[in-house]
């Protein structure tokens, strides 16, 4: 990204009426650009004496190439390390094959350094399922807890990217991850009941919203959907899109949700314009066909971008559209676990709740 | 129980007058002296505010003295208790200088009748004088007094004179936790707790009841139509202008039927209470005329009580549970009962003697005239 670029993006971030900004960096491998991210902070941080906003910092990071330099600078600066890590060794291997050396064990050394260099809970990793993780949720969470993990989040595979051109490898039933998350979640379930303390991320996102009165800033769960309402991508080009699997898309050359250029167009061009009012028009689900009386609508969201890369169309076709079935299934499972009295879930779900610091 | 009042014949009374209490003589005007009638001939200072006596000979006594004789007590007041003399001839406790508990009392007015009314309202214009007094009794406050209690009644019935009063208290007691009972409809109107917003006392806490999450049966328990609206209202708007709150229910058989369902309710529209009281009842005022509605014996509704209470607690909501003895509760509930019986009017039944717990337990309302039949020492 050139700096110039940078230096627009920042400009439009701070357009945001919102109060609170995550600034988020993500590749590729972000370390790989490193005196890119340290330009993007400072710069942010200077400016941010006159807007005065609340930042917070993210880099979404395989850890391989992270230095002591770079923990310095991130440690100094208050910066989040997301990271991926997928479970036991010959998952987390097969998935992310690395010329030349073990995937796993560099991640597991990496992990400690930088969770020593930044504190335990300022290292959060996500995990990615694929085909061949569906037949090992057990062991998957085990090897999160082996590696001090209290939280996990099972999530489905994105049908966008690199994933979607391994499809073969990639591309599995819905049904299938189904029945992956709910033994994954029983079992988490049990291990809480036993005493050890365990979170499933994608479960306490939606009790949340079924439990609590507060709001949840989850982007693939909102209506109007989280794509720029919450969440906007300034791509390494200068092109801007409406939420990273917009961004995602764009790499199969289907350029549907690229909003504008940060060089070229106005923030009232880029969050007002023809695209963004095309979107605004299938991003609520009380407006969608199939959604608008659903049951489940103040739980669930919409997202026109899963819809369109999936279906082939922003509004969607719910009877086969795999994120409907998918969360229509996940909030019903929650809700007979909620209802089940014998197994101590709605105790476990509040104890996900009400934790403040979370360390992951 | 501690007694409150006493009475004797008034003489150069007018008017109520509040005074401090005093045993020795020299005192000055803002005094009232405690005069036994075997304390000698010497004559008494002029200088003196007024003066209680057992005697009916006052002869020592300056003539125009404000004066209680024949009393029939006054070995319930203590050096620095606070009183109000009446010209009925009646010696009123205002203020107990030993005590936590001590309150100021707004009025004997209600806009509500609930159906368990501890002190039923009574239809008398008390505002004027009960005003009077507190503004008399506030400048004898220590400085240093903990808690203050605003009651009644219904003390918003004060209408402005409350933010006068509230404003006074802010003055001369700044390090006090000022807490008043109140239903909160009046705070519907958002000018009302705008007003309390800019007076800026954040050691003010409000306690409100609420008894139903279904709003015709809160009406029905507080027998006063559109009541949960405008309280739930009064809530809401009170929160937004930054204000204290306490939500109070108070315990019995119409409020058990849906208690699970209001702690539901609470975190789910008032998760911003900053404290949430279960409250055993009294059983006096017109609790006994509603016995049929209102009567269950706490051992029988332990379960409705541990759902709600922990339901809450887990949501990280702070919970207590008020005026239930410990042998009433299931064990888990003890971390949250207080002894919160006000000192004046708690006592043990001769039960709880033999009681290995009597230490950690709040006890019973001298007060109540009807006690669980379960109430057993452990």
């Amino acid at each position: 990204m050139s700096t110039a670029d940078i230096d627009k993006s920042i400009n439009l971030m701070f357009k945001t009426p919102s109060r609170s900004i995550t600034m988020e960096f993500q590749g590729g491998e972000p370390l790989l650009a490193f005196d890119k991210v340290q330009y993007a902070v400072l710069r942010a941080k200077e400016l941010n004496k006159s807007f005065e906003k609340k930042i917070s910092f993210v880099i979404c990071t395989n850890l391989t190439n992270i230095t002591d330099e770079m923990l310095d600078f991130c440690k100094q600066h208050d910066i989040l390390l997301s990271t991926s890590f997928d479970g036991p060794q010959f998952l987390h291997d097969k998935n992310r094959p690395k010329s030349g050396a073990a995937s796993y064990d560099l991640f597991v050394a990496k992990l400690e350094k930088s969770r020593k260099a930044l504190g335990h809970d300022r290292v959060s990793a996500l995990m990615t399922t694929t085909k061949l993780s569906l037949e090992h949720p057990i062991e998957i969470i085990d090897s999160y807890l082996e590696h001090g993990f209290s939280s996990i989040f099972l999530r489905p595979i994105s049908p966008y990217g690199f994933a979607l051109k391994n499809e073969k490898k990639n591309r599995y039933e819905t049904e299938k991850f189904l029945d992956f998350y709910k033994t994954g979640l029983q079992y988490i379930l049990q291990l809480n009941d036993q005493g050890t303390f365990i979170i499933e991320e994608y479960a306490s996102i939606i009790l949340r919203k079924l439990l609590t009165p507060f709001s949840v800033g989850y982007v693939d769960l909102q209506s109007p959907a989280g794509a720029i309402n919450s969440v906007i991508v300034y791509n390494y080009d200068g092109y801007v899109y409406a939420s990273d699997e917009a961004r995602m898309l764009a790499e199969n050359n289907d350029f549907t949700f690229r909003l504008g250029h940060v060089a070229s167009d106005s923030y009232q061009e880029l969050f007002y314009g023809e695209k963004a009012k095309k979107i605004a028009e299938v991003w609520a689900n009380e407006s969608l066909p199939g959604c608008s009386e659903c049951g489940f609508q103040s739980i669930c969201g919409a997202d026109p971008v899963h819809n369109h890369a999936t279906q082939g169309d922003p509004v969607g076709y719910r009877p086969t559209n795999s994120f409907c079935k998918r969360n229509m299934e996940i909030i019903r499972f929650l809700i007979e676990l909620l209802n089940n009295k014998s197994l101590n879930a709605e105790k476990i779900f509040r104890s996900w709740l009400t934790i403040n610091e979370r360390s992951q | 129980m501690i007694p409150l009042r006493a009475k004797g014949k008034a003489r150069n009374l007018e008017s109520s007058v509040v005074k401090r209490v005093t045993r020795t003589d020299d005192s000055d005007n803002s005094s009232v002296l405690l005069w036994e009638k075997n304390q000698g001939h010497k004559p008494l200072s002029n200088s003196l505010g007024a003066i209680i006596t057992s005697a009916s000979e006052v002869a020592q006594i300056p003539a125009n003295l404000p004066i209680i004789h024949d009393v029939n007590r006054m070995d319930h007041l203590s050096d620095g208790d606070v009183v109000a003399l009446h010209p009925n001839g009646m010696v009123e406790t205002l203020f107990r200088q030993e005590s936590p508990h001590n309150a100021l009392f707004i009025t004997d007015r209600c806009n509500s009748n609930c159906l368990m009314c501890s002190q039923p309202p009574k239809d008398r214009d008390d505002l004027d004088h009960l005003f009077d007094l507190n503004m008399q009794l506030l400048p004898f406050l220590p400085r240093h007094t903990q808690e203050l209690g605003i009651t009644g009644g219904e003390p918003t019935l004060l209408g402005d004179r409350l933010y006068q009063l509230l404003s006074t208290i802010k003055q001369s007691l700044p390090e006090t936790e000022i807490h008043m009972l109140t239903n909160g409809r009046l705070f519907a109107w958002k000018n009302w707790a705008w007003k309390l917003a800019e007076l800026e006392m954040n050691r003010l806490m409000l306690g409100i009841p609420l008894y139903s999450d279904y709003p015709a049966h809160h009406d029905f328990i507080v027998q006063a139509k559109d009541a949960f609206s405008q309280t739930m209202l009064g809530l809401h708007n009170l929160a937004r202008a930054n204000q204290r709150i306490e939500l109070r229910i108070v315990l019995h058989k119409a409020t058990i039927e849906r208690l699970p369902q209001l702690a539901r309710f609470i975190f789910k529209n008032l998760p911003f209470a900053e404290h949430i009281t279960f409250m055993g009842l009294e059983y006096t005022g017109y609790t006994p005329h509603n016995d049929a509605l209102l009567w269950i014996d706490p051992s029988d509704y332990g379960n409705e009580l541990s759902e709600a209470v922990h339901f809450l607690d887990d949501f990280g909501m702070n919970v207590s549970i008020y005026n239930l003895q410990l042998c009433l509760i299931p064990k888990d509930l003890w971390r949250f009962s207080r002894n919160s019986i006000s000192d004046w009017k708690r006592t043990y039944l001769d039960e709880c003697n033999r009681c290995s717990e009597l230490g950690k337990c709040g006890g019973v309302f001298a007060t109540s005239r009807k006690f669980s039949a379960n109430i057993k020492a452990i």
